[in-house]
């Protein structure tokens, strides 16, 4: 779907069929990740700029940018963005997401069935 | 692409997917670096709740009904909005008139930005390959399928929103709102009124 010298997300003008209408309701999820973005890119705090966002998800390539949902790729970029500016290592993101993982339910009753 | 799944993939036994424990764990370590609390995270969901197209149809009854302030939104919608008492954070707002002449409609082509701090945060479809797509090659066939027919001889302009800076459209007045006041006004103002897709409602 992408043409010469056109990024997959620049896709204004293309050939495309009906707008779909469908609407959800954000789940809390989601909402998080847009309050982790809007408290990173407000005034006071400036860490991650819009552009900064768009040119991570950009960066995702193609096939990411479609599989992934809206706020998937949010938070693929801010994660991204954090670890270049060397807010967040990559050792502790790891870490912290391992030590999230194991104290899940179902990671206890796991444990519990062990 | 499609964006009709928003739920993220469940882990096995409906556990939190990867992107889910993504999320948690990159707040938590900013907590634990003390860039902002839990509760400031929360503060912030709260107050994206909170934001609706109410707000910007508060703005549109006011530019309707107060030509001096009309013109301040028209001239520099940022400050106009902040001498109103409302937030816009770090982003510019551009506001478009429509009139009986020229229609405005508003996409962000290459994401989904929109003003948000006005209107809440977008509806799925504005946020859908189809819309992003189209509307700025056959705006015309997209409206009608938002039920908005126009004149042939009416101008459609379609503004492309930027990381930072954001259109909203001010739609035209209906006809027969004369006698009305801010409140009775306010009512007519539709979302998509302000997206560009609709038009105000008639009384």
């Amino acid at each position: 779907m992408s043409e010469p010298g056109r990024m997959h997300h620049d896709m204004g003008g293309r050939p495309a069929g009906p707008v779909d209408h469908g609407q959800h309701d954000h789940v809390l999820w989601e909402k998080r990740v847009d309050a982790l973005l809007m408290l990173l890119s407000n005034n006071t705090r400036r860490i991650i700029t819009v552009d900064e966002l768009r040119r991570g998800i950009e960066e995702l390539g193609a096939e990411a940018y479609s599989r992934l949902t809206y706020y998937e790729r949010w938070v693929a970029s801010v994660t991204h963005n954090l670890l270049e500016k060397g807010i967040i290592r990559a050792d502790e993101l790891g870490r912290k997401m391992a030590e999230i993982e194991a104290r899940s339910p179902e990671a206890r009753s796991r444990k519990e069935a062990g | 692409m499609t964006d009709h799944n928003h739920a993220p993939p469940r882990g096995p036994n409906g556990g939190l997917s990867h992107y889910q424990t993504m999320e948690l764990a990159v707040s938590e370590l900013l907590i634990e670096k003390g860039l902002f609390s839990e509760q400031k995270l929360q503060g912030e969901i709260a107050a994206m709740d909170a934001r609706s197209p109410e707000t910007g149809a508060r703005v549109v009854a006011l530019a309707w009904s107060d030509a001096a302030f009309k013109a301040r939104l028209l001239d520099d919608g940022t400050a106009a909005c902040e001498s109103i008492g409302i937030d816009m954070g770090p982003t510019r707002l551009v506001v478009v008139e429509s009139s009986a002449a020229i229609h405005n409609v508003i996409v962000c082509t290459l994401c989904s930005c929109y003003p948000r701090m006005l209107l809440g945060l977008p509806p799925d479809w504005y946020k859908t390959a189809n819309y992003r797509s189209r509307v700025v090659r056959e705006p015309r066939a997209v409206l009608r399928e938002f039920g908005t027919e126009l004149p042939d001889d009416v101008v459609v302009r379609v503004h492309d929103n930027t990381a930072d800076m954001r259109y909203m459209v001010l739609p035209a007045r209906p006809k027969g709102t004369e006698s009305m006041d801010r409140e009775a006004l306010a009512k007519l103002v539709t979302r998509d009124s302000m997206i560009g897709v609709g038009l105000a409602m008639t009384p």
